[in-house]
This record gives C-alpha cells, structure tokens and sequence, in this order.
C-alpha cells in the first residue's frame, strides 16, 4: 500500500521548505505518493457587488489556473524530477477546514504544512490557518520552519 | 429634552409631503433643476398612480397585490411550505462543495437585498405610517408576505433563462426570460416586452435606484452640516460612483457592501433594544396595528388610506414583482434555477416583515404621531393630508426622532446609515441600469460608458431636485417595470411550476439530498 502525503502549499517560501521535507519523507517512505494541495481562502458567506456575482466564474476560473501555473505546477514538476508520484489540486475555501476535509477524503495518512506566515489582526482574532489546522485535524499534522 | 436629542431631531430635516425639502431660492440651480423635471415626469407620474375611475385606489397597488395573490395561490403558498428548506439552501446544505468559490445562494441574496434594504425601510416606512397610520403596517406586512411569491416566480425565470457567455460571466433578467421564455412558449411579442421592460427598467435605475437615493442622501447631510445646494452632494456622489462604476475602483464597493449589511444588523438591533426598553407598550402597538388596518383611526383617506400606504411602500421596498432582484439574483451558481426563487422569497421578509416592520414599531411606540387625547384617533396636519407628528417630522427625520427617544444618540449612526445604504442601492441599481442598457444597445465599451455617464447625471439632478418630484418619478418607474415584468409572469409562471413539481418531487424521493 502505498502511504499518501498531503501538502499544503501557500506561494510563500515556507510552503517551499514543507515541499522539500515532503519530498524527503517520499523518498525515505519510497512507496509514498504527494497530493499537492493550494486552497484559494474563500467564505461563501462574503458580501459582493451584482457585477462581482456576474463574473465570479469567470474569475474563479482565472484563479485556479493562476493557483496552478505558479505554486501547484512547479512543485508537481519538481517531485516529478525527483522520480516521487504526486498530484496537484485546487480548491477554494477554509485554508484549515479544506485540507483537512481533502486529507479525509484522500485517505492521506498526514498533512505537511509550513509554518504561518499570516499577521495582523485577523491572525490575532481568528488565529492562523496553520494553527486553527494543527488544534482541528483528524490526521496527523507536520508543521514545517 | 437634551441638547443631543434636540441635535437629533433636527437632523435630516426634510418633508415627504410638503414637497420644498430644504428651501430653495426661486431661480436657483436647484430651483430650475426641479422645475423643469417635475413638468418633464408629470404625465408620466400621472398615467402609472391613475386611481381607478370614481375612487382614490391606486390601478398599480391592485395590481402588484392582485398578482402576489394569484402567485401564492398558484403555487399553492410556496413561501410557507419552502421555508425551511430556503433556509437550508442559503445555509448551504444543499451546495456542492465541488462549486467552492463560485457565488452562492447565501452571497446571491446578500447582494439582492443590499439593492433593496435602504431607504424604502427607514424613509419610506415612516411616509406610510406618516400617512396611513399604524394601521399601513399590516397591510405593509401582509403585501410582504404575499410578495414572496412574486420574487419566487422572477427569480426562478431570472436563473432559469440567464445568458451565460462563452467566457463565464453571465447577464440575466426580466429581459432574457420574457423574450426567451415567450418564444419557448411560442408566445407573440416576447422580444417588444423585453424592450419595453429594459427601458422602464433604465427609468427606474435613474429614479428609485439613482435620484431617490441622492436626495435623501443630500437631506442627512444638509441636516448634519446645514443647509447647502443640492448639486454640491451630488456631485461628490457622482465623482465617487463615477470612481466605482467608471474608474473599476472597487476598494470603495467592497468596502460599502461589507459596512452595510452590519449597519443593517445595527439597525435591527437598535430597533430591538428600544423594542425590549418598552415591552410593556408592544402589545398596545400591536393592537393600534390591527385597529388601524381595519378602521384608519382617523388617518387621511381612513381604511383605504392605510391599505393603499402599506402595499405602496411594501412594493417599493422589498421590490417583489419589479424584477429587478432577477437581475441581481441570476448570478448564482446552481443546477436548479428554482432553488434561487426559493432563497430569493426570503428577501420581502426580511426586508418588509422584519426590517420595515421594526421600524413600524418603533415610530408607533415612540408616539411620535399625535393623538387626540379624547377620541383616541389621530390628528391631522393642517393641509389634512398626513397625521400631526411631533415637531412636524415626516420621512427619514421622522425615524430618525423616533429612534432618537430612545436612543439619543441613534440619529447620527442613521445619518451614516442613510448615506451609506443610498450609495449600495446606486451601486445596485447601476448594474440593473445597465443590464438593460446592454440588452437595448448590445455590450460594449463606449455603449456600457454612455450609461454610466448619464447615471453619474442623474445623481446630480436627483441631489439638486426637491423631494416630492422625485419621490413620485422614482415610484413611477419602478412601478412600470412591474406593469411589463408581471403581465409576462402570467404567461410564464407554468414554466415555473413544472420546475417546482419536478424539483419538488426529486427532493421527496431523495434524488435531491443535503452535501453536508
């Protein structure tokens, strides 16, 4: 059986140095196969002008893509040169809800992460998607510095 | 009475029914601007408030309410027995996490009730109980309720028959679903209806959506800051729309729409407070409600007085049977186009059974109207046309001195309030503008430009006209829009009710479950 890893990518070096500790781990694993997560922070419950409505596919579309062309597609292309199996995905939501949801669903066997690089004041209030990850998954978490 | 309360309640000073809001010098800009426009709309005005002949009934109030009637019926009081699930939908049980980031059912009704929930529910509740008494309330309520299904209906079609363009945006409307659900139904006439719905609809988006607005926005300030021209407020307006819908500067959008739903929220929960401070008075408000839907107590024009108040600014509030909230609602990402109509049915109630309702309640509560203390009915104004308020307030300011008695300091957040709801219904109301624009003239840059343009025109015009004028050209035309949106709905509500069956039935045998 081959031991599924999932990795939460946010375009910022630290996503960086979870990427090479998840590939590190492949390898020494050998059989593991990398699911390469990005989510897009997104609440259904955000307010929006008619003309954002009107064009939210159209933009939801660019925003994967966006998602994909930068973060997703060159680390799967990275794993690839490195002779690991993985596959990328984007989804748009709860940072920590997402992939905790996607690790279920995927039977991923844990979820590596880079460290928060989020500040202010919503980190302050909300907490970051790292911690609120870390306190509510059901799988394992490894949290990257 | 304090200083601030005495500062409050010369805020937003302004008449609805005499007509010369702030004063005017004869020949000033604003005097001309006003003139000229109310002989422009007159005829207008006339032919959409025509009462039927020997009574003073209002055609168009009939109507809305005849047709709210027929669609409750006919669908067999869909507001009721879809309740819940609207409330799942919109909580989003039933959405598919795969459709994540796509607009949902919640966001749909947030955008079409920050069109709606405004004016319509702190100025013009206090014209209707200013006018027709406590007693309007009820019949306010009840239109409400009826109106559910009229927005059900529209909305449903508003999905159901949308355009959705090769690069993912979509437009849709009264204007698409008359024309395409016409020539589905191999109706003559569809493609004229449509036009004839997209011009009321561009009348209506410079007057209840555009100049309304302005104007109420320019009394709270001239309230605030003192008396000055009209044209000034309302050419910072037009610069600051003009920023938004010309300049794409959405900083300034976004950060309306977050403020104005939690104003909202404020609202209500003002309203409540003062509701809680005097709950011994809450029955006796009640009981003035219902005496007054059915006797008038004394109002101008009695029982038909209060009736005619309530369903009037019912419809111009919560809009149902307008079609503008098709526009507004057509954006939803959903397989089923009903699912829309069902969520869509919960904006008259929260804007008229709840919002307008609470202010009803409040306004009754504060005693605001003056009562004889002998007959127990209420007093007249001199000119016999509105209940003696304390003070002589009518409209926002009338609210505003409600508010103001048990919240002194309330009239200040209900200035910011004012303003803020005014520019999210421009912002609304400019894109249903030009929804029909573009469907008259066909999308395009310098098409799409020319209406923006006139729209930041009329901002000014509205700012520098007086109140009674524009008042009446805004009802007008939004009330023509439903004269074309409803007599199509007639036609098209079958449509509607083979989606309702279908839909109806896959959700009893479980084809159609919850996600989560």
């Amino acid at each position: 059986m081959t031991t599924k890893l999932l990795i939460g990518l946010d375009g910022q070096s630290s996503g960086d140095r979870a990427l090479a500790f998840a590939e590190n781990l492949a390898k020494l694993i050998g059989t593991a196969e990398l699911l390469v997560v990005y989510v897009i922070e997104w609440s259904p419950y955000s307010f929006q002008t008619p003309e954002e409505n009107a064009e939210r596919h159209k933009r939801r579309e660019e925003e994967i893509s966006t998602a994909m062309e930068r973060v997703v597609t060159p680390a799967l292309a990275r794993l690839e040169a490195s002779g690991i199996k993985a596959q990328g995905m984007v989804r748009h939501g709860n940072v920590a809800d997402s992939l905790d949801s996607i690790a279920a669903k995927q039977n991923a066997s844990q979820i590596i992460v880079g460290r928060s690089t989020e500040t202010g004041l919503s980190k302050r209030i909300f907490g970051s998607s790292t911690a609120n990850l870390v306190m509510g998954a059901n799988v394992p978490v490894t949290v990257v510095n | 009475m304090n200083i601030m309360q005495k500062t409050a309640l010369t805020l937003a000073v302004f008449s609805a029914t005499a007509a010369p809001a702030l004063a005017q010098e004869p020949g000033s800009l604003d005097a001309r601007v006003n003139e000229a426009f109310a002989a422009f709309t007159g005829p207008f005005v006339n032919l959409i408030f025509a009462p039927f002949p020997g009574t003073s009934f209002p055609w168009i109030v009939m109507w809305l309410v005849v047709a709210a009637t027929v669609f409750t019926l006919y669908f067999g009081f869909v507001q009721f027995r879809f309740f819940s699930h609207a409330i799942a939908l919109v909580k989003g049980d039933y959405s598919d996490p795969n459709d994540a980031g796509e607009v949902s059912h919640f966001q749909a009704l947030a955008t079409a009730l920050s069109g709606t929930v405004g004016l319509g529910n702190i100025a013009g509740v206090a014209v209707a109980v200013g006018i027709g008494g406590p007693g309007a309330t009820f019949w306010m309520i009840l239109a409400g309720l009826l109106g559910m299904a009229s927005k059900f209906t529209e909305c449903t079609l508003g999905v159901k028959y949308r355009n959705e363009y090769p690069d993912g945006t979509v437009s849709g409307g009264p204007m698409y679903y008359i024309s395409k659900g016409f020539s589905e139904l191999g109706l003559p006439g569809g493609k004229f209806l449509a036009v004839l719905f997209s011009i009321f609809c561009i009348l209506g988006a410079f007057g209840g959506g555009n100049m309304f607005q302005a104007n109420q926005a320019h009394a709270q300030l001239a309230g605030i800051i003192g008396d000055y021209p009209g044209w000034i407020t309302g050419v910072i307006f037009a610069a600051i729309v003009f920023a938004v819908i010309v300049g794409g500067i959405k900083s300034i959008a976004n950060v309306t729409e977050k403020i104005v739903p939690f104003m909202g929220i404020l609202y209500v929960g003002a309203a409540l407070i003062i509701l809680v401070v005097n709950y011994d008075k809450i029955g006796w408000a009640f009981g003035q409600i219902f005496e007054g839907a059915f006797s008038g107590l004394g109002v101008a024009g009695g029982l038909v007085g209060a009736l005619i108040q309530g369903f009037k600014r019912a419809a111009f509030s919560n809009e149902a049977g307008v079609g503008s909230a098709a526009i507004a609602h057509s954006a939803v990402r959903t397989k089923e186009p009903i699912t829309e109509g069902f969520v869509s049915l919960l904006e008259p109630l929260i804007d008229t059974v709840v919002i307008c309702t609470m202010t009803a309640l409040v306004i009754t509560i504060s005693q605001q109207l003056i009562v004889d203390p002998d007959t127990g009915r209420f007093v007249l104004n001199e000119a016999g046309t509105a209940i003696a308020t304390v003070d002589g307030n009518t409209g926002v300011a009338l609210t505003s001195a409600a508010f103001a008695s048990g919240i002194s300091w309330f009239p200040y957040v209900l200035a910011v309030a004012v303003i803020l709801f005014a520019f999210s219904t421009m912002i609304s109301w400019s894109y249903y503008g030009l929804k029909a624009w573009t469907y008259l003239f066909g999308e395009g840059k310098t098409s799409e430009l020319t209406f923006k343009l006139i729209f930041c025109v009329f901002i000014v015009i509205g700012a520098a006209a007086s109140l009674g004028p524009v008042i009446d050209f805004s009802d007008a035309a939004i009330f023509a829009m439903a004269v074309v949106n409803i007599f199509a709905l007639y036609f098209l509500m079958r449509i509607v009710r083979a989606e309702l069956n279908s839909y109806a039935s896959r959700l009893k045998s479980g084809v159609i479950t919850k996600f989560n």
